[in-house]
């Protein structure tokens, strides 16, 4: 099977000389289709760009990277990914459903089936009562339901968010994961998650990739364990915890290891 | 307050009613005050330096000339054409002004090398570029009107240039990034991010456009010779003003109308079309 994504020797340095900095050192990772995958880590530890770098918003200096066995730039171009930002980065000029359509206008899908697919998305996201609603009339949490409807909308195959729920409350952030894991089961996408939130990776995730900074590279690479359904129970199993500690540990040893 | 139930026009309508009244008393008290104290200063209260409000009026139901229509009907015809070598000029700057703000947000070697000019462009005083404008529009046989009106785009197009640039420049960079990630063209992103986004920026820039514009159309119809606008009356009437200032007050007043009436199509236009959504904001 192609992986979802696989890179190898990844290196990403931005600026030049003097003033060059090495965001990321010798990135190795594979990922299968259906898993999903957090990138953990302190704030500049180049999580972020690496998740650029599998969206081509970015180009890796050094080292191959393919998605879905293609350059990022194909991949782009063939629309296998969706992104989900800090943001929701929704247009507000339109409505919540324009907005979800936006990706299916510019391919090229008419307007009847504009409609059907965005209908769709908002029952997935069970947003289809604010259709018509403006972005703004909405709260945090509802925008970027948007978002994450928007992004599956035309089906990719990867969806690429970047802590996405790292501006909402705690409780509308729980919530917001619940939503996330059943909309993967739902709809067999592969994930990369980016966040900072060590509950929040082991909750979600198939696999934790522990990263590390300056310069940024994968330090540990933790397997979750947890039951493939999980609920509100999962928050308070023994294991849960174990994976946490563990995830823990990890990053304090990634951050031993530079200083 | 009486106010509430009433309808928004309505409001609006009684709000420039009583502003119209205040001015009014304002100036006739002045006059009333000044003249029963002598007072000269700043400005004399005598009927020649400021005409009654009333004579002002009724200047506009005398005939402009012996046995001629009421000066009120001259000048309405006056602002009409005046107004329409506005509108063309309007649309030329703006259509030029969008045109050149998005060649500059597409092109930063297009914006470093014509921005210079465009900037200097506003330096010149418009008294300065309209005989040229006028005499090379004789050599090309252009009609007067249109001279007068590309006069007129002179003084339009630099407002919108700047703000469409801003406007175009003005998305999030993620809302930038998102587009690409959806292997969007350059085109769509210029549609359906940039234009929608620097839509309250290019309107605000059309509202003083369309001032701009009226102004420039009545500067222009000196040196192009144009009779029949309103550039021509209130140079005329400025010369007869010793004799009877209210035919010039009269005109400016009319003028002032012209210019309010155009902003308020803008601005009635920017109410349609810049959504709803962001009258919150």
């Amino acid at each position: 099977m192609t992986p979802a994504v696989e890179a190898k020797g990844i290196g990403k340095v931005f600026g030049r000389d003097a003033e060059a900095v090495e965001a990321l050192r010798d990135i190795d990772l594979v990922l299968s289709p259906g898993d999903f995958v957090s990138l953990i880590g302190p704030s500049g530890c180049g999580k972020s760009t690496l998740l650029r770098l599998i969206g081509d918003l970015a180009t890796p200096s050094a080292g191959e990277l393919t998605v879905n066995g293609k350059t990022p730039g194909q991949a782009r171009l063939d629309r296998d990914y969706g992104m989900v930002f800090q943001s929701a980065t929704l247009l507000d000029w339109r409505t919540v459903k324009k907005n979800v359509e936006l990706p299916l206008e510019v391919m090229g899908f008419d307007s009847g089936s504009r409609a059907a697919k965005a209908q769709e998305m908002l029952a997935l996201v069970q947003l289809q009562r604010f259709a018509g609603h403006y972005p703004w009339q909405l709260s945090g949490g509802m925008q970027q339901r948007v978002a994450i409807a928007r992004a599956l909308a035309f089906n990719p195959s990867l969806l690429l968010m970047d802590e996405p729920f790292g501006a909402l409350d705690e409780m509308t952030r729980e919530l917001m994961q619940q939503e996330v894991l059943r909309i993967w089961e739902e709809t067999d996408t592969t994930v990369v998650f980016v966040t900072h939130s060590i509950p929040e990776a082991v909750f979600l995730s198939t696999r934790v990739l522990v990263m590390s900074p300056r310069p940024g590279w994968i330090t540990d690479e933790i397997t979750i364990d947890l039951a493939t359904r999980r609920n509100e129970d999962t928050r308070e199993a023994p294991r849960y915890f174990e994976l946490i500690t563990e995830v823990r540990e990890a990053l304090r040893r990634g951050e031993r290891s530079d200083a | 307050m009486a106010t509430r139930g009433m309808s928004r026009a309505t409001r609006s309508g009684l709000s420039i009613l009583g502003i119209i009244l205040i001015f009014v008393v304002l100036w006739e008290g002045y006059k009333l005050l000044w003249t029963a104290l002598e007072w000269s200063w700043p400005v004399r209260p005598d009927d020649r330096t400021m005409p009654h409000t009333w004579d002002i009026v009724g200047a506009l139901f005398q005939p402009a000339q012996r046995n001629g229509p009421p000066l009120l009907w001259v000048e309405l015809k006056a602002a009409f054409l005046t107004l329409r070598e506005a509108l063309v000029g309007f649309v030329i700057g703006g259509v030029v002004g969008f045109g050149l703000g998005v060649l500059f947000v597409r092109s930063a070697t297009a914006e470093m090398a014509f921005m210079p000019y465009v900037v200097a462009s506003q330096t010149v005083p418009i008294i300065a570029i309209a005989p040229m404008v006028v005499v090379w529009g004789g050599r090309l046989a252009v009609p007067q009107w249109l001279t007068v009106s590309i006069i007129a785009a002179y003084l339009t197009f630099f407002p919108v240039v700047i703000n469409t640039v801003r406007g175009l420049r003005s998305p999030e960079p993620t809302s930038m990034e998102l587009m690409r990630s959806y292997a969007s063209t350059p085109r769509e992103i210029l549609w359906k991010v940039q234009v929608p986004a620097a839509l309250p920026y290019i309107f605000t820039a059309l509202k003083v456009s369309a001032a701009a514009s009226v102004i420039g159309a009545i500067v222009g119809e000196l040196p192009a010779g144009f009779r029949g606008g309103l550039g021509r009356d209130l140079l005329q009437f400025s010369q007869q003003f010793t004799a009877a200032p209210q035919k010039l007050f009269a005109a400016v007043v009319i003028a002032g109308i012209a210019g309010i009436a155009f902003v308020g199509v803008v601005t009635f236009a920017e109410h349609r079309f810049v959504a709803a959504a962001r009258r919150q904001r």
